[in-house]
């Protein structure tokens, strides 16, 4: 009651339910149906599970408690908690903010390219699985009969790429009205903060788990989904030695459950403070990995049944090429009698044989083509589509699935930028909140409007690979050193206890202090060296490149090397600045100096009061 | 009996010409090739003499149709070297003359104008009848006047701006009525606390022993 005459009172969740799957939307995203099943497939499969699972304990469980519980106990936005905890780590918060900005420019670009592959799955035919004829309808497009329907639908009618990232390309208008929907919906959604989040996310935090066990039951029932299956879980225990399985798997557990983001802590900050949040996380990081892993049983038999499909159509073409050279009655060879046929008629006529050029068809080839992120949602699952009875369902259900996966994120990403800018009370009085959310959705729009030129891609595959990565894992470091050395495991125990009702067990105080920045210090030293050993070029899709379909492999420009090395580095250079500038401070104004040792004290919010209580030093 | 000799002769020999004329790789000739099986499955027909008959009438129909000036027969049609595939090549002679044969590009042009009509003779395909050295006819695309994944944007971007407007109004109206609120409950809350403090002297009152009605204990 005291507060609430001093100013707006700090918005709250509906019920727990609406928080909880706010969190775990946000942690689920696309990167759990199209990341973690690729992974387990190149990694030995159930193998891959093992350390996975000893991540997620040691590591992501260790880092979601944390920031929930700091976000809860304090009370405010990334920056505002990073502030109370030490003000020379004010920087931390700064970083999140930047890092969850530049996320959701990519992020939502891809949102917006599934926004245009549902639109055009209410097509029969599905547009992707013919090639359109060319100008003067003698043939079709060349691009398109070199590869594949589905590839040219995804680089010439989605994306109008273009052969090499000097060329800019111009703004593909179809691409800029999906972003812009994208961004609209998004803004929907968040007109009234975390009361239309909270109503939002009942749908768009449940609905792939409905179309994940649709596309299970379907799947299971597909010619070639067992083969698919086995080969995905077939644990292969040897790659266990590879030290790069562990990486991948420290690194998939961290940037799956979305810590360091700044998202998580503004989420928690508008809880109660009396709310058992180490039940919280042990859900949310649950929760995500199970669903990564329920995930990848549909995928596989999907990708079973698609190498299985192409398996036959390889064979019927060879048995097609037999019949038709020895005039062999039509449907006499078949897919079951086709070694025999072959064996016998290699015997006899060698020559002709070896003249027909017939491919070699082996299903563990077709098994071994696996691809993750845009390539398997947009060229391998959608051909799997095409071949699947009833294809427009299949095509819509799986992309408004990947869209709501995709926009619980945004929530996320959104909220970490947001709730930073309202707790610095850098929004003036006189604009309303709407205008403000309005204002940052068409802002990030414009400058999402790069991704919308020919050569898009290739920036959001630089985005992607640099500023999602590096800055997190630094972040995240600073993160967990300053909560349990600067602020100390002593103090965070009591605030733990004052909200669980009892202090953490010895397993958190040891992962909080020990394990996990050991394992982040280790992990990000790793990433940074395999980043730098890796030759600096991107495939380019070129249909004049002499072995066209195959992407051509160009180095960066020093151009886009140098914006690379800037992406990685201006999000976490924020930490420094702000430290120093304290310093700074400190060192001219000593007179400052209890404000800057006392304020802003994490105990004065133990009345609920917003103001921070100078308190002298007894 | 000259005459008697000339004709046995003659009917001897016709079919021996029209072998001559139809050969494999023959120039003015093409080649067929039938996959019934592929295209029916369980429904496939046989294929027999009289399915052939079919085929060479077919053909001096789609001559006929192309060529309206003259009147092509079953027997301008000559098969030869039918195969268990099942393939054939024919050629097409002309009614005038039967030693002479149609060329190809005509030939073609008919093929290429019936196609249609042949195919469905068969309950067949481009694909299932193919006539080696004529190219089948590319299907011509659908093209709707507008692209159907607009109409699917236009009905979801009108949704999305329509919700956007009824927040927006709706807010503003929570907030008007929420100002007009403050302004009469302040005058309420005043009204009522003076109230409370009034009615809270009289319940918050101690009881007052003196009023109590004991005196049938002191009675004595």
């Amino acid at each position: 009651m005291e507060d609430s005459k001093v100013g707006e009172e700090r918005p709250k969740w509906n019920n727990k339910t609406e928080y909880l799957l706010t969190c775990i939307g946000f942690a689920v995203g696309v990167g759990n149906v199209w990341r973690f099943p690729y992974l387990c497939q190149i990694y030995g499969g159930g193998a891959f599970l093992i350390p996975y699972l000893i991540a997620l304990v040691f590591q992501g469980l260790p880092l979601l408690y944390l920031e929930l519980a700091i976000g809860q106990r304090l009370r405010m936005g990334s920056i505002g908690v990073w502030n109370s905890i030490s003000p020379y780590l004010g920087g931390v918060g700064v970083a999140s903010m930047v890092v969850s900005f530049c996320v959701s420019l990519f992020y939502n670009t891809i949102v917006a390219w599934v926004l245009w592959y549902l639109f055009n799955s209410f097509q029969e035919p599905l547009p992707w699985s013919q090639c359109p004829l060319n100008h003067n309808n003698t043939g079709y497009v060349e691009e398109c009969v070199e590869s594949t329907p589905v590839n040219y639908f995804w680089y010439r009618q989605t994306l109008n790429i273009t052969p090499n990232m000097e060329t800019s390309g111009s703004l593909q208008w179809w691409m800029v009205v999906s972003l812009a929907t994208a961004w609209s919906i998004v803004y929907i959604c968040f007109i009234r903060g975390i009361e239309t989040i909270g109503k939002a996310v009942y749908i768009t935090a449940t609905f792939p788990y409905l179309v994940l066990t649709i596309f299970l039951v379907r799947a299971l029932t597909l010619p070639g989904a067992y083969e698919g299956l086995i080969y995905l879980f077939t644990p292969d225990w040897e790659i266990l030695k590879n030290p790069q399985v562990w990486l991948d798997a420290a690194t998939q557990i961290f940037f799956s459950l979305s810590v360091a983001f700044g998202g998580l802590i503004s989420f928690s900050s508008y809880n109660s403070q009396k709310n058992n949040c180490e039940r919280d996380a042990v859900l949310v990081g649950v929760i995500n990995s199970a669903t990564s892993i329920y995930a990848s049983i549909p995928i596989f038999a999907i990708l079973g049944f698609k190498a299985h499909t192409n398996y036959v159509t390889c064979l019927n073409g060879n048995i097609l090429a037999l019949t038709n050279e020895f005039d062999i009655s039509d449907m006499n060879i078949t897919v079951e009698n086709y070694e025999q046929w072959f064996d016998s008629l290699n015997g006899t006529h060698p020559s002709r044989v070896s003249d027909l050029n017939l491919k070699t068809c082996d299903l563990q080839t077709f098994l071994d083509q696996s691809a993750s992120g845009t390539g398997l949602a947009f060229i391998v699952f959608t051909e799997a589509v095409i071949s699947m009875p009833g294809s427009q369902v299949w095509a819509v259900l799986f992309f408004i699935m990947l869209f709501s996966l995709g926009l619980s994120s945004m929530f996320g990403n959104l909220e970490g930028i947001l709730t930073p800018l309202h707790d610095l009370k850098l929004v003036p009085k006189w604009m309303p909140n709407e205008l403000f959310t309005a204002i940052i959705c068409l802002l990030s729009f414009l400058m999402a409007l790069i991704f919308c030129l020919g050569s898009g891609n290739y920036w959001l595959e630089i985005f992607n690979s640099h500023v999602g990565s590096v800055p997190l894992l630094i972040i995240a470091f600073f993160e967990i050193i300053a909560v349990a050395h600067i602020y100390g495991i002593g103090r965070f125990s009591d605030d733990l206890e004052f909200m669980t009702g009892h202090r953490p067990n010895i397993f958190w105080k040891v992962c909080w202090l020990v394990i996990s920045p050991l394992m982040l210090f280790v992990v990000l030293v790793a990433y940074v060296v395999a980043q730098a050993q890796t030759h600096h070029t991107y495939a380019a899709w070129n249909p004049d490149y002499v072995n066209f379909p195959d992407t051509e492999v160009l180095p960066y420009p020093d151009w886009v090397f140098a914006i690379c090395v800037l992406l990685s580095s201006v999000p976490v250079i924020s930490i420094p600045l702000v430290a120093i500038y304290r310093l700074v401070c400190c060192m001219s104004g000593r007179h400052s100096e209890d404000r800057l040792h006392n304020d802003p004290n994490p105990y004065a919010n133990e009345v609920q009061s917003q103001k921070h209580v100078p308190v002298p030093i007894a | 009996m000259l005459v008697r000799i000339l004709v046995l002769l003659y009917l001897a020999g016709a079919p021996a010409l029209a072998q001559t004329l139809c050969q494999p790789n023959a120039s003015n000739g093409y080649r067929v090739r039938i996959s019934i099986k592929t295209a029916l499955g369980n429904q496939a027909y046989e294929w027999n003499e009289n399915e052939m008959f079919l085929f060479r009438a077919t053909m001096a129909f789609a001559m006929r149709r192309c060529y309206k000036t003259e009147t092509y027969n079953v027997d301008n049609i000559i098969v030869c070297n039918q195969t268990l595939r099942v393939s054939f090549w024919f050629v097409v002679t002309s009614p005038e003359n039967s030693t002479m044969l149609i060329p190809k590009a005509d030939v073609e042009k008919a093929v290429s104008m019936s196609r249609h009509r042949i195919n469905n003779a068969f309950l067949l395909t481009d694909r299932t009848l193919e006539f080696l050295g004529i190219h089948p006819t590319l299907a011509e695309p659908v093209n709707p006047d507008t692209p159907p994944w607009l109409i699917v944007f236009g009905v979801v971007i009108g949704a999305v701006f329509a919700g956007i407007i009824a927040l927006l109004v709706s807010s503003l109206l929570q907030k008007r009525r929420k100002e007009k609120g403050m302004m009469e409950d302040g005058q309420d809350e005043e009204d009522m606390q003076v109230k409370g403090v009034e009615n809270g002297n009289v319940l918050d009152g101690i009881y007052n022993r003196g009023f109590t009605d004991d005196d049938r204990f002191t009675k004595l």
